[in-house]
């Protein structure tokens, strides 16, 4: 008997964290207890990128999308909409927010923030149950690997991916087919390896684990594929032990798969062979860089070493190795299935396909989106994001992580690829964008990154440990209000340097941020340095809060609301802020009503 | 489980995609409405449902959306079944047994004419745009 509804749950991190995990178990429950067990189907999926209105729910056939739904909702969608056949209109996605509840949008495809995207990565992700594989093979999975051992040569595979223009999605966007191509005739070994890199460490960045969770199975087949393709037997994927539902879902997936002869020995009963291991990361960033990588899976330290000679001729215990990062193996089936011609039809001249990016900071719809390159950064966050919350400037989106850049308000129109976003300054990267606003201080958001990449830095090379380190420290200055004219020029110098001497990508990298502020933003840090002032209102030493005498009118807001008990002042009689003992947190500005506290 | 062959892949998957597809709602124009409120699930709109769903299987049908709503507030002729399919008048059936949803899907989803003998109401925009 087939089912007649199903209610598909966010099972994702982010919402499993909002408790989605409670509210399938509620749904089975309540299902349960109305005796329509066999009638409908509950089914926990990946995540549905729309994570700012999470945890998400759907049902189907109606396709209701029903969003920040709680444990205590499972009742009430139970009663009213499968039993009653009754949307529960509270939970409806309400985009302007009104009280009236008018422009209530029912339906995923008519919500704006799914409008603009295109999804080939993410097909499955909210679609499928990860955890069964029969789902995922309903959906056309493993018929790539199929169609690639009984019907294609290796180099029939190779020619495809040339053909579709794939380039790698972990942020230097090297052709595909040719990191291919170079391993499948590396003729120094007969053992060849295939390794994913799943260790997906820049701050605020969330593609990888949301690909892995929602469709595990979609990486296993395309590792088995380059397996086939270069000639290797052995898999591994290099996935950080922070991510433990992704780790989770990828080991249900290998013992799924192997069962059913889908990995393992003679696959699908042919005569090629392919296994998977799964190995943990510790978290440390360097370990996304490949040469890292393979060290640290070889069970060394995780340093990178020079290149060349590059992993694809000496990588894993110096075998050949094809070492790619999991969008990039997400992308493989589909380009098998509908051909090279398909895939390069979507997507600009030199980048094609589309791109994943964890959309975060100061935007109304954060999550999870897959759009066409040459996508301009206005459509992203206008469109699809939905502007910036509380009315608020756009100053500047920043890309790449922390090797990449800032991308200001009049290149919004700029299509998205590979060279747009090199010849701004900044790099695609793996994926994450974070939006920012007036609020935000360029100079912070640099030493931010930088903090990172120094707490990072392996230490192995000089300019990357000590150029960070500098680097640091005169941003630190600055921000505290000890900065100097010729702090400007020693931060490009060290910059310089870096980028030409250090090892690593890691240490080429570290100061794009530094690079990129100081290129776009140099009057924030000259104002931080000859006014000494932090007109954004973010470092704390450069600011003062004062309450005017003569717009106060002494109602003990501020006061109460201080939490070092740093204001004083009789009732209806101004107040004063005692400046040795602010801590500089901000909360009277907000709270006072009459514009009588001015930050500068 | 056991291990698969090609021919077995191919056919583990060709039985889990027809239900799979269900979920889907891209491509399909056509709705069949159940009325569920009380009245109609005590008329046998339940049995109604599952004969839908059965049938709509039997005809291996994958444009359809069957969708059920509370009562449509002609109690005294449940179960109604509200039809809607492309290019042909939006439809409502009443007193629709399990055998007379079997004869719609046959006739008006297949064969793309009314029963006639179980039409409610052309509900009156049509008549309205006509006029």
């Amino acid at each position: 008997m087939a089912y007649r509804s199903y209610i598909l749950v966010c099972g994702g991190t982010g919402c499993e964290s909002s408790h989605a995990d409670k509210i399938y178990q509620n749904l089975k429950n309540e299902i349960e207890a109305n005796q329509l067990f066999a009638q409908v189907q509950v089914i926990k999926t990946g995540c549905f990128g729309f994570c700012e209105q999470g945890p998400i729910v759907k049902i189907l056939p109606e396709n209701t999308f029903y969003v920040q739904v709680k444990p205590e909702d499972a009742k009430e969608l139970v009663e009213e909409h499968i039993v009653k056949g009754r949307p529960v209109q509270r939970l409806i996605y309400n985009p302007n927010e009104d009280k009236n509840r008018s422009s209530l949008v029912t339906e995923e495809k008519d919500i704006q923030f799914y409008q603009k995207q295109f999804r080939v990565v993410l097909r499955n992700c909210g679609m499928i149950d990860p955890e069964v594989i029969e789902e995922y093979i309903a959906r056309d999975g493993y018929a790539a690997l199929e169609k690639v051992i009984f019907d294609m040569k290796p180099d029939d595979v190779i020619e495809e991916l040339k053909k579709s223009g794939l380039r790698g999605r972990g942020g230097a966007g090297f052709p595909t087919w040719m990191k291919w191509n170079f391993t499948k005739n590396a003729t120094n070994s007969e053992t060849k390896y295939v390794v994913c890199n799943a260790d997906e460490g820049d701050p605020g960045a969330y593609m990888d684990r949301s690909t892995l969770e929602g469709d595990p199975h979609s990486i296993l087949e395309a590792m088995t594929i380059a397996g086939f393709t270069v000639g290797a037997q052995k898999g591994f994927i290099y996935i950080r032990a922070e991510y433990p539902l992704a780790i989770n879902r990828l080991k249900i997936a290998i013992k799924q798969a192997k069962e059913m002869g889908l990995l393992g020995e003679n696959i699908l009963g042919s005569d090629f062979s392919f296994d998977i291991e799964i190995r943990l990361g510790a978290g440390a960033f360097v370990c996304g860089e490949e040469t890292a990588l393979l060290a640290s899976i070889e069970g060394k330290r995780g340093m990178p070493i020079p290149r060349p000679p590059f992993p694809a001729t000496h990588g894993l215990w110096k075998k050949p190795t094809v070492i790619n990062n999991v969008e990039t193996y997400a992308n493989i089936p589909m380009v098998i299935l509908k051909g090279g011609d398909w895939f390069s039809s979507i997507g600009t001249e030199s980048s094609k396909g589309t791109k994943v990016f964890a959309l975060t900071g100061k935007i109304k719809n954060s999550g999870l989106i897959e759009v066409p390159m040459g996508i301009t950064l206005r459509e992203i966050i206008y469109d699809i994001g939905g502007g910036i919350p509380g009315g608020r400037k756009f100053k500047a989106a920043q890309s790449g992580g922390p090797s990449g850049g800032v991308i200001t308000e009049e290149f919004l129109d700029t299509p998205i690829d590979y060279e747009n976003l090199a010849k701004l300054g900044s790099i695609m990267g793996s994926g994450g964008l974070i939006v920012m606003d007036e609020d935000d201080c360029m100079l912070d958001i640099a030493k931010f990154y930088l903090d990172f990449t120094v707490d990072e830095s392996c230490g192995k090379c000089a300019p990357c440990r000590i150029g960070g380190k500098q680097l640091y420290g005169i941003l630190d200055g600055i921000s505290k209000g000890n900065g100097e004219i010729e702090d400007i020029q020693k931060l490009k110098d060290i910059s310089l340097a870096m980028q030409r001497a250090s090892l690593c990508g890691l240490g080429q990298t570290a100061p794009n941020p530094v690079a990129s502020t100081l290129r776009y933003f140099e009057n924030e840090y000259m104002e931080h340095i000859v006014d000494k002032k932090c007109s954004a209102g973010v470092c704390k030493d450069l600011l003062q809060f004062v309450i005017h005498k003569d717009k106060c009118v002494g109602c003990t807001v501020c006061a109460r609301k201080c939490p070092v008990n740093a204001i004083s002042g009789e009732r209806k009689q101004p107040h004063e802020i005692d400046q040795s003992a602010c801590i500089k947190c901000g909360a009277c500005y907000e709270a006072c009503k009459f514009q009588a506290i001015t930050r500068g | 489980m056991a291990r698969l062959t090609l021919e077995e892949l191919r056919k583990l998957r060709e039985n889990k995609k027809a239900e799979i597809q269900k979920r889907e709602t891209d491509n399909k124009d056509i709705d069949v409405i159940v009325g569920m409120g009380t009245c109609g699930i005590a008329a046998g709109a339940k049995e109604a449902l599952d004969a839908f769903i059965a049938e709509i299987d039997n005809h291996n049908l994958k444009n359809v959306r069957i969708k059920q709503t509370g009562c449509m507030g002609f109690c005294t002729y449940e179960p109604t079944v509200e039809v809607k399919v492309p290019d042909m008048p939006d439809t409502i059936y009443n007193k629709v047994s399990a055998d007379v949803a079997k004869h719609i899907v046959e006739k008006h989803l297949v064969q793309k004419q009314l029963v006639s003998e179980y039409v409610f109401d052309r509900p009156s925009v049509d008549i309205l745009k006509n006029k």
